[in-house]
């Protein structure tokens, strides 16, 4: 299959493991270009273990895993490749803090793009008022709201006009109205720049309304996977439990027992 | 057991640094974040090697006087004070010094850098964090120490000259012509420069390996910081006893 035909992101029967445990497995999943994927469960379910596997910092136990029409790489150089088409939006934005805001959204511009610094810095001052904190241009990290310090780390994944954008739970530790600016944002990203974005997140009524795709995962494996309509009508006990917030059901409160003697050995 | 794990963390030293050399190629982003390294690691230790260099210089000529003088031998002061300090004194204390003042501080910083996610935004923006945030700070410390070293030698000297010819009474021809016939500009200063460089090297390597594969935590950054002083200053000394055996036989 061609690489522009074929989806964003593939996976099939997909086993993922990290520190000696299986945290994910029997994943199956497609990810059309052009969408916006949602992949939603309780914190500790494996969400921000997926994305690991998708930029390659973790390498699957079994199946695949491709991206943009190929397997994720394990060799460094070949991975280094691959993420140069990846913007990621990271939970701690890790926005290099010796730097301005402007210098930290010219970052990829100056390790990947040789342009003239007059060419470079017009495209920094265009990235910084697609999320509309141009005016910060020049202020640092230290400086920056939770909410504005996310919205140049945005500005920085999108500086090299990435083809799949990937979010890390982009509304933790922000107020309503900058997780309102923030999912907004995405949407209109992903629509004028034409990118494939998946985010991972536990805001369900934030994420949903924006997304084409929903993607449930809980209990080491998906769960459900539909649109949001689908998602909203399901009676699927797990997927109520989730959406309705209850503390009781298939999801259980205590964390699993884990045999520390024998993970160690 | 504990046999193998430090092999293995030989191994992954020696792995860390062929991968700074590999992300030191000259570039223009190199050269710009080298000379901010060496103002911040570099010159902001200026103070601590000024008063130490000669707080050592006035120790080394008071002790110095009162043994040599209960041989009859005086007129040896400027070149005890010459010859322990570019061979020994100068560049162990400097890189001593240095470890304290800046191989704490690469250690803290690359620690935090781990733990708030900017070398895994690096990783992920495909640009070689060991190159950005490494490298400088290795050729910073490479070539800091020496001129460190120099400054901390130019001090402890003119310390002991004050102290020796001023408080002292001893004669200022005598001392400086005793100082520039027994001590040699290759021999002993160059030696000196030389170690000086390879102790930076040391302890710039061991900081940045401790901070960079630090536990993501503040915890981690903390560990990280004390055992980069730690590991940094024992390794310094080794080096530089099998240094002085093989140079000076």
């Amino acid at each position: 299959m061609p690489a522009e035909s074929s989806p964003a992101v593939r996976l099939s029967g997909t086993r993922i493991d990290r520190g000696g445990r299986t945290i994910l497995r029997d994943l199956d999943l497609v990810v059309p270009r052009g969408s916006i994927a949602t992949v939603l469960g309780p914190s500790g379910s494996g969400k921000s273990t997926l994305l690991a596997a998708l930029t390659g910092e973790l390498q699957v136990a079994a199946g695949t895993v491709e991206v943009l029409g190929a397997p994720v790489p394990a060799g460094s150089r070949a991975l280094l490749e691959m993420r140069k088409n990846l913007g990621v939006l990271l939970q701690g934005n890790g926005l290099l803090t010796d730097l301005s805001t402007a210098e930290n959204v010219a970052l990829p511009l100056r390790a990947h793009a040789r342009l003239p610094e007059p060419v470079l810095q017009r495209l920094v001052r265009m990235k910084l008022h697609a999320v509309g904190l141009l005016a910060a241009a020049d202020a640092w990290p230290r400086e920056l709201s939770g909410g504005m310090a996310r919205r140049v780390a945005l500005a920085r994944a999108i500086a090299l006009d990435p083809p799949l954008m990937l979010y890390d739970e982009p509304l933790t530790g922000l107020d309503p109205i900058a997780s309102g600016v923030i999912m907004s944002l995405i949407k209109r990203l992903n629509d004028t720049l034409g990118l494939t974005s998946i985010i991972v997140s536990h805001h369900v009524h934030e994420t949903l309304p924006i997304c084409d795709q929903a993607v449930v995962i809980a209990n080491g494996g998906i769960v459900f996977a539909g649109t949001p309509a689908q998602l909203q009508d399901s009676t699927d006990p797990l997927v109520r439990q989730f959406l309705l917030g209850e503390p009781d059901g298939p999801i259980p409160f205590d964390a699993p027992v884990r045999n520390y003697g024998q993970e160690a050995a | 057991m504990a046999f193998a794990s430090s092999i293995r963390a030989l191994g992954r030293s020696g792995l860390f640094a062929l991968t700074v050399l590999r992300g030191s190629a000259p570039t223009r982003e190199l050269f710009s974040e080298l000379v901010r390294e060496i103002y911040k690691i570099g010159a902001r230790s200026l103070p601590i090697i000024v008063v130490g260099g000669a707080f050592v210089g006035l120790v080394l000529t008071l002790q110095g006087y009162r043994t040599l003088t209960t041989y009859g031998a005086l007129d040896a002061l400027p070149t005890l004070l010459g010859l322990s300090l570019y061979r020994e004194l100068a560049p162990v204390l400097t890189a001593l010094l240095f470890i304290g003042r800046a191989g704490s501080s690469i250690a803290a910083e690359l620690g935090l850098m781990r733990a708030t996610d900017q070398i895994k935004a690096l990783e992920l923006m495909a640009i070689d964090p060991v190159a950005r945030a490494v490298a400088p700070r290795f050729w910073a410390a490479v070539l800091t120490v020496p001129l460190l070293t120099g400054i901390f030698i130019a001090l402890a000297i003119c310390a002991g000259w004050f102290e020796a010819v001023q408080v002292l009474g001893i004669d200022n021809g005598g001392f400086w012509s005793h100082l520039s016939a027994n001590v040699d500009f290759w021999d002993d200063f160059g030696v000196s420069l030389l170690k000086a460089a390879i102790f930076g090297a040391i302890a710039a390597l061991v900081a940045a390996y401790v901070g960079f594969n630090a536990e993501p935590t503040i915890e981690g950054t903390s560990v990280a910081t004390t055992r980069a002083v730690v590991n940094a200053s024992l390794l310094v000394l080794m080096f530089n006893f099998v240094i002085s055996a093989l140079l000076f036989n």
